[in-house]
């Protein structure tokens, strides 16, 4: 992916020169190691900001969406991974955004890192991050550690097979090899695998840390209800506090929301400051809706989800 | 007795003794990250935790904290009538936080005690609270505290200070409260006051070179609260913005509240719950209207509130202890030390 950056600078410079797009949407270096964050530049003179690594885990989908855009903007150019094109696929399907607003600079992804799973290198925290190829360099007051990439994966992108963006304007790389897995879903399976007992209890340990911050639905390209049901308060159909009942509510029924739509982009996992895998109950899902629909999201543009299509020829008799 | 010496071997049974009078809260690890937590029993906390998620503000603020209930049985004469419960007097010890989340606390005691209104809940909690704080030796990269007024070895709002020394630690004793807190577990082993008042020092001073950090803030109490409000960054420094509410619950001097009332069957129970200006139901009136309904203007409250607002108040400094936490944790990397500089570098071209 470093040789991306040039190309996605030039065709940013580009496309804002010739006025193709009002803005081009993309990644700028953070502060602090190992923090990319989404920056929106209107100017060619200012593309040297855009960078692309292996630290932008964030879903650049979430910035363009009927909240975010106003219908007098004009074209709005997205850096796009392949989960990032597939979400504005999906908005496109779901009449967020029009094909036309959109230009989609592709990016074939080789993959983000888990910054806990580097973290957890460290006793202390962490000084430095650099890149070079699939090596990553990673410093702290006391030590330096060496890394291939491939071993501090991000779990979602381990299980990616759908790393090249399935449609956009312009490829700002050669497209990556796409991986085919035996066992896509191994996580999911294990966890169905378990009893009910210890499967309520797991789900119960998955959240307890949960402090509601809504970073994981705020950080997600599919919510962009303009009133979440968590907000709504006549009727309030969930209470606000820390109680753990309504604290799974929550989960469980974004999860739901998200049933047949999630790229799993791994945005929400990204986002979550107490590194909760919030995936555990989208990824089901997202199984489901495979093996029962045939049906991974975001992949074209002329095709209804399974969840918004009735079909005479459905299997299931509760709904003819 | 200014000055004691703490063998790491008397450190975990010394913890344990105090537990007759003292529930005991530290730094505990589980599956994500360090938080302060009360200690079960037989656990010692995790005195080497990198910079813990959560602040220990929550041991004085539960994120939901109950605080009145009432009966809706109306056969009983004091149906439907909201009273107060039981406060938590309990004397409790939080061991092992950072010395900023101590100042921290004594940010949040000017709102919810002060000479017009004293929140008992807080107030109780605060007077059963002793702080012991350990000295942070290698501040990590989000460290900004010398730069608003405290410091890796700050003893402000702290009633122990201690420091590191490999098999041992140095503790100053700084109020009666850490007095007792220090009797109750039988440390009595006397440091010499001259002597260790120097290694304190000597580590402070390392400790604060080691930050680096080209924060300022000294211009902000100069500028009008209108210009700050009407600069032309706000809509850039929010754009990245996804309105979360980490930034808000992970500091340690946000103290925004929310009340909630729920009823189960017959009983009715007021709570408060940690409320967040990044949320728009912040401001929702039930009129439908919202001061604040995007999220530039909900971004920019909370700078102006913990950069302008706040000091213009109180005169103390601004809203922020330089934990670095909200820096950490912000899932787009907003960084209030940025936002800072540009408020205060910003000149007004009218």
């Amino acid at each position: 992916m470093d040789t991306c950056i040039e190309k996605i600078r030039a065709i940013g410079a580009d496309l804002l020169a010739k006025g193709t797009v009002e803005k081009v949407i993309g990644f700028a270096d953070g502060s602090i190691p190992m923090a990319t964050r989404p920056i929106a530049l209107t100017s060619d003179k200012e593309v040297d900001k855009l960078v692309f690594n292996s630290v932008c885990g964030l879903n650049l989908a979430n910035y363009v969406s009927k909240n975010s855009l106003s219908s007098k903007e004009g074209k709005i150019a997205v850096v796009a991974k392949g989960c990032d094109a597939r979400n504005l696929v999906t908005h496109i399907v779901e009449n967020q955004i029009s094909r036309e607003q959109i230009y989609i600079i592709g990016v074939p992804c080789t993959g983000m890192v888990d910054k806990r799973k580097i973290a957890a290198l460290f006793d202390d925290e962490i000084t430095g991050f650099e890149e070079h190829g699939d090596t990553l360099t990673i410093t702290s007051a006391s030590k330096t550690e060496t890394v291939k990439k491939a071993d501090v994966l991000r779990h979602n992108c381990r299980v990616c097979t759908h790393s090249n963006p399935p449609v956009y304007d312009v490829m700002a790389g050669d497209p990556v090899e796409e991986q085919t897995l035996d066992h896509p879903y191994e996580d999911v399976d294990q966890i169905a695998a378990m009893d009910l007992d210890a499967r309520w209890a797991y789900f119960e340990n998955l959240t307890k840390n949960c402090i509601r911050c809504y970073a994981c639905r705020n950080a997600c390209p599919l919510c962009y209800c303009p009133t979440c049901f968590v907000d709504e308060s006549s009727p309030q159909w969930v209470g606000k506090g820390q109680n753990e009942i309504d604290v799974t509510t929550f989960h469980f029924l974004r999860a739901f929301h998200c049933a047949g739509r999630c790229t799993d982009c791994g945005a929400c996992v990204e986002a979550c400051p107490m590194g909760i895998n919030v995936r555990d109950f989208t990824r089901k899902l997202n199984k489901d809706a495979l093996e029962l629909f045939g049906w991974e999201a975001g992949l074209v543009l002329d095709k209804r989800p399974p969840l918004d299509a009735y079909s005479p020829n459905d299997p299931n008799d509760f709904i003819k | 007795m200014n000055f004691i010496t703490i063998d790491k071997k008397d450190w975990a049974p010394g913890i344990d003794k105090s537990r007759k009078t003292f529930r005991v809260y530290g730094p505990v690890e589980d599956e994500n990250g360090c938080q302060i937590k009360p200690l079960a029993p037989d656990t010692a906390p995790k005195m080497d935790a990198p910079v813990t998620v959560m602040s220990a503000k929550s041991v004085l603020f539960p994120q939901t904290e109950k605080i009145l209930t009432a009966t809706l049985d109306e056969s009983k004469q004091d149906h439907h009538v909201m009273t107060p419960v039981e406060t938590d007097d309990m004397p409790r010890v939080v061991l092992g936080i950072r010395p900023y989340d101590a100042k921290a606390v004594q940010l949040v005691k000017l709102n919810f005690d002060n000479p017009d209104y004293q929140d008992p809940y807080w107030c109780a909690a605060y007077e059963a609270t002793t702080f012991v704080g350990l000295g942070v030796t290698h501040p990590g990269p989000c460290d900004f505290s010398t730069a608003v007024g405290c410091g890796p070895f700050s003893e402000e709002g702290l009633d122990v200070l201690m420091a590191d020394m490999d098999d041992k630690y140095l503790a100053k004793i700084l109020t009666k409260k850490g007095e007792n807190w220090v009797a109750a577990c039988g440390f009595d082993t006397e440091a010499d006051p001259k002597e260790s008042q120097v290694l304190f020092d000597v580590l402070r001073k390392e400790a604060e070179k080691q930050i680096q950090t080209d924060l300022a803030t000294d211009k902000l109490a100069g500028k009008t609260i209108l210009d700050l409000y009407d600069a032309p960054f706000w809509d850039d420094v929010a754009f990245s913005c996804i309105n979360c509410g980490t930034c808000t619950y992970v500091c340690p001097t946000c103290w925004c509240f929310d009340i909630q009332d729920e009823t189960r069957h017959n009983t009715a129970v007021r709570f408060r719950n940690w409320d967040t200006c990044m949320s728009s139901l912040f401001t929702h009136h039930a009129s439908g209207h919202n001061p604040r309904g995007t999220k530039v203007h909900r971004v920019r409250q909370r700078f102006m509130h913990k950069l302008k607002y706040f000091l213009d108040k109180y005169d103390q400094g601004i809203m922020c202890v330089g934990c670095g936490r909200c820096v950490a944790s912000c899932p787009v990397n907003i960084d209030i030390r940025e936002v800072c500089n540009r408020m205060n570098d910003y000149e007004t071209t009218k």
